[in-house]
C-alpha cells in the first residue's frame, strides 16, 4: 500500500464537527486514509457523505476539529488553499465539466493555469489521459455533445491531469443511465489497481468489493461502522447498517 | 425635404459625434461593468458593498444629472482635464459619464448571467486549484457573458439613444450647436426629425439583430 515507504496517513480527520445552521451534519468524525488506500463511504441520503468528502478539499469549511493532509493542516484560504486543492482531485455526481470549453481544454486548463505546464506538454498529457479513459476521439467536442458516462470519464481525466495525491469521488455514477455505470467504474477500478488514493462515496457494492480496502458506513453525520468490504456486506455489526443494506440489496 | 438636404452634412457631422460618444461609452461601460460585477460577487464584503452602492446610486440618478456633472462638475470642481480644447475635453468627460452610468446596467446584466451558471462550474474550477479570480475570469464570466448577449445588446441600444441626452443638454458641443442652428433656422422640421430617426434606426436595428444572432451562436449548451 505504501510504495514509497511513507507510512504516515495521507489524510487524518480528528474530531471534525460541522453544522449547517441548526443541522449537525458531521459529528466528531475521526478517520484516516492511508496512502494508496481506496476508501468507500456508504450511507443513507443526507447522512453527511458529500459534506465529509467536500471538507477534505475545503469546499466546505468545518466548525471544529482538524483535517491533516500529507502532514499539514488544510490551509484556510488563498494560494496555499488553491495549491492543496490542486493536489486533491474531485469528481462530482453531476460531472461539472466546463461547459464552454472543449474536452481537451477541460483537461489542460488546470495544468496550464495552476501548474504552469507548457501548453503543448499539457496537450500531449491530456491526450494520453483521454486515451486511457477511452475518450481521445472526442477531444475537440464540447461536454454537452458527450454521454453522461463519457463526461464522467473526462472528469476523471481532468482530475488525473493535476497528478493529484488523492481523488475524491462523490457518487460518481449516481447521475448516470444504468448502461453507463460500468464504463466509469472500470476506469475507477483501473485507478485503484494503479495505487491511486481514493475516497469514493458510492452504493456500488460491486466496486466496493472489487476495489475498496475499507468501507465506512455513515448515518446522521456519524461514522457508525468501519470494516473491510467483505465483512461489511456479509456481516454488518450494527442494526442501522444491516437495515440500510437490506434496503439497497432489495432493488 | 429641402431642409434635410441642406443641413444633411452638418447633421451627419453631429450624428457622427454621437456615434463616437457611444463608442467611448461602450468601452468604458463594459470594462467598468465587468469590474463592478466582479466586486459584487467577490468574497470580500467591502468590495461587495461598494459595488452594490455604486449600482444603486447610479441606476437611480437621472442620466441628465450624471452627464451634467461629468461635463461641468468633473472639470470645473475636480479639475479633471483631458485636453486644452474645450470641445475635446467635454467630449471625453461626457463619454466617461455615459460609460460610468451605463456600467451599472452592464453590471446587472452580467450578474443575471452569472446566476445562469450552475454552482458546480465554480466548484469544479476551485477543485482543480484555480483561484477565485481565475475562476471568475476563465469559467464564470465567459459563460455569464454568453448567456446575456441579447440583454447586453439592449443596454448598448439604450446607451446609443442616451447619447442624444448629451446633445439635447448641450453637452456634446458640436452636435448641440448643429441642432440649435438647424432648429433656429428651420423651426421644428418634420423631415429633419424623420431623417434623424432614420439614422438612428439604421444604426440600432442591426445591433439588435446582430446580438440576437450572436447570442444564439455562442449559447453554452448544457
Ligand atoms: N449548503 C448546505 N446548506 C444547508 N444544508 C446543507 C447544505 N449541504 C448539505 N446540507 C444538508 O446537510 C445534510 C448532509 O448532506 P450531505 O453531506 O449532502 O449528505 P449525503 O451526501 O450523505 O446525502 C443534509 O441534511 C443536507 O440537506
Ligand atoms: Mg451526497
Amino acid at each position: 500500500m505504501t510504495e514509497n515507504g511513507d507510512v504516515t496517513p495521507l489524510v487524518k480527520l480528528e474530531h471534525v464537527d460541522k453544522h449547517f445552521g441548526a443541522l449537525h451534519v458531521l459529528r466528531d468524525i475521526n478517520l484516516t486514509v492511508s496512502r494508496g488506500e481506496v476508501l468507500v463511504v456508504i450511507g443513507p441520503s443526507g447522512s453527511g457523505k458529500s459534506t465529509l468528502c467536500r471538507a477534505m478539499n475545503r469546499l466546505e469549511t468545518i466548525d471544529s476539529g482538524q483535517i491533516i493532509f500529507d502532514g499539514q493542516p488544510l490551509p484556510a484560504e488563498g494560494k496555499a488553499l488553491a495549491r492543496l486543492r490542486s493536489e486533491v482531485g474531485m469528481v462530482f455526481q453531476s460531472f461539472n465539466l466546463f461547459a464552454h470549453k472543449t474536452i481537451r481544454e477541460n483537461v489542460t486548463l488546470g495544468p496550464v493555469k495552476v501548474r504552469k505546464v507548457a501548453k503543448d506538454a499539457a496537450d500531449r498529457r491530456a491526450m494520453e489521459l483521454l486515451e486511457r479513459v477511452g475518450i481521445a476521439a472526442q477531444a475537440d467536442k464540447y461536454p454537452a455533445q458527450l454521454s453522461g458516462g463519457q463526461q464522467q470519464r473526462v472528469a476523471i481525466a481532468r482530475a488525473l491531469a493535476m497528478d493529484p495525491k488523492m481523488i475524491l469521488f462523490d457518487e460518481p455514477t449516481s447521475a448516470l443511465d444504468p448502461e453507463m455505470v460500468q464504463e466509469v467504474l472500470d476506469v475507477m477500478v483501473g485507478l485503484a489497481r494503479d495505487g491511486m488514493t481514493m475516497v469514493v462515496v458510492t452504493h456500488e457494492m460491486g466496486f466496493a468489493r472489487k476495489a475498496a480496502n475499507r468501507v465506512v458506513f455513515m448515518a446522521d453525520g456519524q461514522i457508525v461502522e468501519e470494516n473491510t468490504p467483505d465483512e461489511f456486506f456479509t456481516n454488518a455489526q450494527t442494526d442501522r447498517a444491516r437495515d440500510f443494506l437490506s434496503k439497497i440489496l432489495t432493488h | 425635404m429641402d431642409e434635410l438636404i441642406t443641413y444633411g452634412p452638418e447633421l451627419a457631422q453631429g450624428f457622427l459625434e454621437n456615434i463616437k460618444l457611444a463608442l467611448v461609452g461602450l468601452v468604458v461601460s463594459f470594462i467598468l461593468g465587468t469590474i463592478l460585477v466582479a466586486m459584487r460577487v467577490s468574497p470580500t464584503p467591502v468590495l461587495r458593498a461598494a459595488g452594490t452602492a455604486y449600482v444603486n446610486v447610479v441606476r437611480n440618478t437621472p442620466l441628465t444629472l450624471v452627464l451634467a456633472f461629468s461635463a461641468l462638475g468633473l472639470s470645473d470642481q475636480l479639475g479633471l482635464v483631458f485636453s486644452d480644447q474645450p470641445e475635446t475635453n467635454s467630449f471625453w468627460l461626457v463619454g466617461l459619464g455615459l460609460g460610468a452610468y451605463t456600467a451599472a446596467f452592464v453590471c446587472e446584466a452580467l450578474r443575471a448571467g452569472i446566476n445562469t451558471v450552475p454552482m458546480g462550474q465554480a466548484e469544479a474550477s476551485r477543485a482543480i486549484g484555480l483561484t477565485f479570480f481565475q475562476t471568475l475570469t476563465m469559467i464564470i464570466l465567459p459563460q455569464a457573458f454568453r448567456a446575456v448577449i441579447a440583454p447586453l445588446g439592449s443596454v448598448v441600444i439604450a446607451m446609443i439613444k442616451n447619447t442624444t441626452v448629451a446633445t439635447a443638454g448641450g453637452l456634446l458641443t458640436d452636435s448641440a450647436a448643429t441642432m440649435k442652428i438647424v432648429f433656429d433656422t428651420t423651426g421644428a422640421s418634420i423631415p429633419i426629425f424623420l431623417g434623424v430617426i432614420a439614422a438612428f434606426m439604421v444604426l440600432i436595428l442591426p445591433i439588435g439583430y446582430f446580438t440576437g444572432w450572436l447570442s444564439r451562436k455562442l449559447a453554452v449548451v448544457r
